[in-house]
């Protein structure tokens, strides 16, 4: 295996005047072009955890590295610049416009003005806000949502090979989200940035994380591991508890029609239509919206068999994907 | 932490740019009208004319634009300084010692500065520019400790050094809480420096000192009523100011 993009070697980190440790003994890698989600209860050290990683705050003990250097000993600024970085409070300056806040990071490294702006109106374009319409507002014209996508943008302005994300979707409606978030997954199949986003949306998580890591009170580490083998085997109580009773329906989310074995075309009348590509859980939910219990499958314009609902249950949640 | 010095925010519309210079063209107005119903005696007409009048005014301008400056190139730089962190700790004493500053009458720093280093243009000026200080070093203070924490954190976040985020971030913000602190110490110089003339360096105080000492009401009046309508010009131009330097988009 090459270098972790991003590694923590038994990290601590105690805030000056606490009695606990914010994060104790934490280890863990990140590979490159990997999504790893954080999620876990209110002050269990997320947000600690990705300010030790740009440096935003020193550990107390143990060491970390970003693409192989030990941060502690590289320039912070320097390291910072390639290191997108949403903040949990969106923090979008108030006294500049939207194409000021995302032309900040590109300003500093000197990009001529013209490459600035073609960025800026590439990503605001990518973040779903029409360039035109909101290039020139100031954050207080904007809704909780818009900052919140104005944020992401700047984030990605210099396009850093690390993104820190601290809930950059929370206050997105439901479909914009969503829309977001397939973006978010289709970007991220080609430019493969190392990316870190803290999530309380146990839904997001598994949509979106190559890996999932569950923090528990006191930045312990209660796993690590890929969506599906979080579902399907939580390490214990606490992380069963957390990703709570809807697992097994959320793992279906995780395995697609294709992997199933179908029944051939009956030809039958009345059946729902799903596509090979599409998750078990899309599939089901459209066949319930049909009121059947079998589904054509089609890949493009072919239809290739047949799915019935007995076959979707006989699925283990999860899988091994 | 205090709250800023600050007086009402004003809004730019056309009626309130154009009602003051308005009713301080009348007030002169009046003034001049009063005035030249007048029969002067001779000691009267040794303060009322134009010259001398011309000459007061120049002074004390003079006065306040040499010691705003001075307040305003000491007073900012100084309370950004005392807000960088390795300054943090002495913060709180300082805007205590202002405040108690702050209350410290004008004529008292005055008298104990001609008595102490001497008489002339310079002695006052320094004793406007002690004065003036204390609202714009707080308001600096005030106005750079209180942007929110989160704008620096996103800042410093993104890689941005101490000084850009200074510049570019937590300077811009604070910029209408300094302009309200340069405002008042704008005002505070204006009638502070009608006691100019006590340490020998001129200025409409003279018209008014010379209207009491020599019991000349009309003196006293054309010294009072310039001094009044200087200040309210004074802040009229750094209410101007404020609406056009404050940033957009807060
Ligand atoms: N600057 C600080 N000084 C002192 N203690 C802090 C500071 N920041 C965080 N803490 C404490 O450290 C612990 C972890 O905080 P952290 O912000 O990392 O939590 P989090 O997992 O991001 O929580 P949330 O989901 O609410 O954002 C908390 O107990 C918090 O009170
Ligand atoms: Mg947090």
């Amino acid at each position: 295996m090459t270098e972790p993009m991003i590694r923590l070697d038994h990290v601590s980190k105690r805030y000056p005047g606490a009695r606990t440790f914010a994060v104790e003994d934490l280890s863990l890698d990140i590979e490159a072009g990997e999504t790893v989600i954080f999620v876990g209860p209110s002050g269990c050290g997320k947000t600690t955890t990705m300010r030790l990683v740009n440096r935003l705050i020193e550990p107390t003990d143990g060491k970390i590295f970003v693409n192989g250097e030990d941060v502690g000993t590289v320039d912070a600024d320097e390291l910072r610049r390639h290191i997108g970085y949403v903040i949990q409070q969106i923090g979008l300056f108030p006294h500049l416009s939207v194409a000021a806040n995302i032309g900040v990071v590109p300003r500093a490294l000197g990009w001529p003005k013209q490459r600035i702006a073609e960025r800026v109106e590439e990503l605001l374009t990518l973040v779903g806000l029409d360039p035109d319409t909101f290039r020139r507002r100031y954050p207080k014209q904007l809704s909780g949502g818009q900052q919140q996508r104005v944020g992401v943008a700047r984030a990605l302005a210099a396009d850093p090979p690390v993104l820190l994300m601290d809930e950059p979707f929370g206050a997105i409606d439901p479909i914009t989200r969503d829309r977001l978030h397939d973006e978010f997954v289709a970007l991220q199949a080609n430019i493969r940035k190392t990316v870190v986003i803290v999530t309380h949306d146990i839904t997001e998580a598994v949509k979106l994380g190559d890996r999932i890591a569950i923090f528990a009170e006191g930045g312990r580490l209660a796993q690590f591991d890929t969506p599906a083998r979080i579902l399907a085997e939580p390490a214990d109580e606490f992380v069963a508890s957390f990703v709570g009773s809807g697992a097994a329906v959320r793992g279906l989310s995780l395995r697609l029609v294709g992997e199933l074995p179908l029944a051939p075309d009956s030809g039958a009348p009345g059946r729902a239509s799903v596509r090979v590509d599409q998750s078990l859980l899309d599939a089901l939910d459209t066949m319930l919206h049909a009121h059947t219990e079998v589904a054509v499958v089609r890949d493009g314009d072919r239809v290739v068999g047949e799915l019935d609902w007995a076959t979707v249950l006989r699925t283990p949640p999860g899988g091994q994907s | 932490m205090t709250t800023p010095t600050q007086p009402l925010p004003r809004r730019i519309t056309p009626a309130n740019v154009l009602v003051t210079p308005l009713v301080l063209l009348a007030a002169l107005g009046a003034l001049f009208w009063y005035l030249s119903g007048l029969e002067l005696d001779d000691i009267e007409r040794r303060s009322i004319n134009a010259d001398t009048i011309l000459t007061h005014l120049w002074e004390h301008v003079e006065l306040v634009a040499v010691s705003s400056v001075l307040v305003i190139v000491i007073a900012v730089p100084l309370g950004v300084l005392l807000t960088r962190p390795a300054l943090r700790l002495v913060t709180p004493p300082l805007l205590g010692l202002a405040n108690i500053g702050q209350a410290i009458p004008s004529i008292g720093i005055l008298v104990l500065l001609a008595v102490t280093v001497g008489i002339g243009f310079d002695k006052a000026v320094l004793a406007l520019v002690a004065l003036a200080m204390l609202p714009v070093l707080r308001n600096t203070m005030i106005g750079v400790s209180t942007v929110d924490k989160s704008l620096i954190d996103a800042a410093r976040g993104m890689g941005l050094t101490r000084t850009t985020v200074l510049l570019r971030v937590e300077l811009p913000l604070a910029v209408p809480v300094i302009l309200a602190g340069v405002r008042i110490a704008l005002i505070l110089n204006v009638s502070s420096a009608t006691l100019a003339t006590y340490t020998n360096a001129g200025g409409l105080g003279t018209l008014i000192a010379t209207g009491v000492t020599l019991n000349r009401l009309p003196v006293l009046i054309t010294g009072s009523v310039l001094t009044a309508v200087l200040a309210l010009t004074v802040d009229w131009l750094a209410g101007l100011a404020e609406a056009a330097l404050r940033p957009r988009g807060i």
